[in-house]
């Protein structure tokens, strides 16, 4: 039996669903919201506040006494529990109003990034925050922000309905290639940036790897930028990868004074310590998403141009 | 390999991967430290009680005291104790929550384990005392006076790691530490600023400095020791002293930033 294949991020047949998108656009804004509620958890060295899982004191519902540190890491585990059932009602949505078979798998790769997610938030209070465990929690919370975002895109009426306008890529390295580097080098900055912030490294990688982060995303933007203006689907990301790099680095600057330079000492969390590192935790979300971004739009605006090489005994001579 | 097993050899690997990222960053967690002491102790070495001797002295500061940092409580309304850190409490040149203790010079003398528990307290959102010594296996009781609930979460290196939440009211929770650790950190992670250390040793030849930068070691056989004087910031400084048998000596030290 023949099946005839998708062609993979293409607009197939498929009908604008306005309110599986808007529904798409909410998750992925209340998945940003999580990240900024579980930063702000970390940042108030607050992680183990409530020392029992998947319970709180004891209860799954029951708000408990609303102070310190429980503030926090109560309403974390709150939103994360209202994100988790977002996640669900929009894995089952898409399954039985999508037809694209490849979104209804990302849909539910969404579900099953945001099950990991809750087991490693688990496990990060169950071993007293293991680096590691609560490094790859932080990662996998930004991954799941960018399905998240990945699938609002997809469901969107422009991907949808536009036909894409296309030009070919020439030059070396291409620009796809450029943005899944800008993703490997943001996620890279991720992990060592998790893992300073949970006392499983030091600053200094963390921060000799910016300068690596701030070549390569400005090398992408301006190419995406420069040559391929004319797109907005491709130019449009790539000016606010660039806005959000400009930030970030201000920010980074913020946390390192506030934190590493100034606070080292600190007897508890001060709150421009806070504020900048939370910040910096929520603005690098937004980077790693529109690196994401970008990334699709470019596989789907501007595809390599192959040359197909020629053995050279083959050639036939050419009259001038 | 057809789609199932494809899936199947997904679904171990990931939970392999799960099962080494635990495994990798777990630390070290020595046997479980049951509340009672162990029940087996090697008898205590006899000491003459006609030769003990005694070592005393002052802890001083160097240079002018830091300014003690300020701690904010305003994140719980029950939390009304006064509001200074105590990571370097120095007043007239006298250092306070110095861990003194003999860290060389015992040999393989055993001891008895106290019977009475050590205390810590919680009170004003501050634990009391900032600085404990206790014995290996000594039964460690912490009490809640406070109208709010802590978790009381020490982070040891060599003894196991708890956390362990206490309501107001609550019964009082016993806990031991089975191996020598120093400055051991125990922290609330309801409210940041609460931190304090407890120092685990398998002598009672310890002391902590008070307010006034004095202590005192009593009961000591005579011999060489290494005494060390410890503080939570300003870090470690040894000292030896010879006693003789009936000895009363005097040894001070000071600290500088």
């Amino acid at each position: 039996m023949h099946r005839t294949k998708e062609p993979a991020l293409k607009a197939v047949a498929t009908p604008y669903n306005r309110a599986l998108h808007r529904f798409a656009v909410f998750t992925a804004s209340a998945t940003f919201v999580l990240i900024v509620a579980g930063a702000l958890v970390t940042s108030n060295d607050a992680g183990l506040s409530v020392p029992d899982w998947p319970t709180s004191f004891g209860y799954l519902i029951k708000v408990p006494h609303w102070v310190g540190g429980t503030r926090f890491e109560w309403s974390h585990r709150m939103i994360a529990g209202f994100v988790a059932t977002f996640t669900v009602v929009l894995a089952v949505w898409t399954w039985l109003a999508e037809r694209r078979r490849w979104l209804r798998i990302l849909a539910l790769a969404a579900f099953g990034t945001v099950l990991a997610q809750a087991v490693l938030g688990g496990l990060t209070v169950l071993f007293y925050q293991p680096p590691a465990v609560s490094a790859a929690h932080a990662a996998l919370a930004q991954t799941f922000f960018c399905i998240a975002v990945a699938i609002a895109l997809f469901t969107g009426r422009r991907w949808v309905e536009e036909v894409p306008r296309v030009e070919l890529d020439t030059r070396r390295p291409s620009l796809i290639t450029l943005t899944l580097l800008s993703i490997f080098v943001l996620y890279v900055q991720l992990i060592l940036g998790a893992m300073f912030r949970h006392k499983g490294m030091s600053w200094w990688p963390h921060v000799l790897h910016a300068a690596i982060v701030t070549i390569v995303l400005t090398w992408t933007a301006v190419r995406a930028v420069s040559l391929y203006s004319k797109i907005e689907a491709v130019r449009r990301p790539a000016v606010i990868l660039l806005s959000l790099l400009m930030a970030q680095l201000c920010l980074g600057f913020m946390a390192f004074l506030t934190r590493v330079a100034w606070g080292h000492d600190a007897v508890q969390p001060e709150l421009p310590m806070v504020i900048s590192t939370v910040a910096h935790v929520a603005v690098g979300a937004l980077l790693l998403a529109t690196a994401a971004v970008l990334a699709i739009q470019v596989w789907r605006h501007v595809p390599v141009a192959f040359e197909e090489p020629v053995p050279s005994g083959q050639r036939k001579p050419v009259a001038a | 390999m057809n789609k199932k097993a494809w899936v199947g050899t997904l679904g171990v690997l990931c939970l392999l991967g799960l099962w080494l990222l635990v495994g990798c960053s777990k630390k070290e967690t020595p046997a479980e430290q049951p509340a009672a002491p162990a029940a087996a102790q090697p008898a205590a070495t006899p000491i003459d009680p006609n030769t003990v001797a005694s070592v005393s002295g002052t802890v001083k500061f160097d240079g002018a005291a830091p300014k003690a940092q300020k701690i904010d409580m305003s994140q719980d309304p029950a939390c009304k104790g006064t509001n200074t850190a105590e990571t370097v409490v120095v007043d007239g040149g006298n250092v306070a929550n110095v861990f003194v203790y003999v860290k060389d010079g015992l040999g393989n003398r055993t001891f008895d384990v106290p019977t009475q528990a050590a205390v810590i307290d919680q009170q004003g959102c501050r634990y009391h005392p900032h600085v404990l010594g206790v014995m290996a296996g000594q039964t460690v009781q912490i009490k809640n006076e406070d109208q709010t609930t802590h978790n009381i979460h020490p982070t040891p290196k060599d003894n196991r790691e708890w956390n362990e939440s206490q309501p107001p009211a609550a019964a009082p929770i016993e806990k031991n530490f089975a191996r020598e650790e120093i400055m051991l950190p125990v922290k609330c992670n309801q409210h940041p600023w609460m931190k304090m250390y407890v120092n685990v040793v398998k002598s009672p030849f310890y002391a902590v400095t008070g307010p006034d930068g004095k202590y005192e070691i009593k009961g000591l056989p005579p011999g060489d020791y290494t005494l060390a004087f410890v503080h939570e910031k300003l870090g470690e400084q040894d000292q030896k002293v010879t006693l003789a048998a009936k000895d009363s000596k005097t040894v001070d030290t000071s600290f500088k930033q």
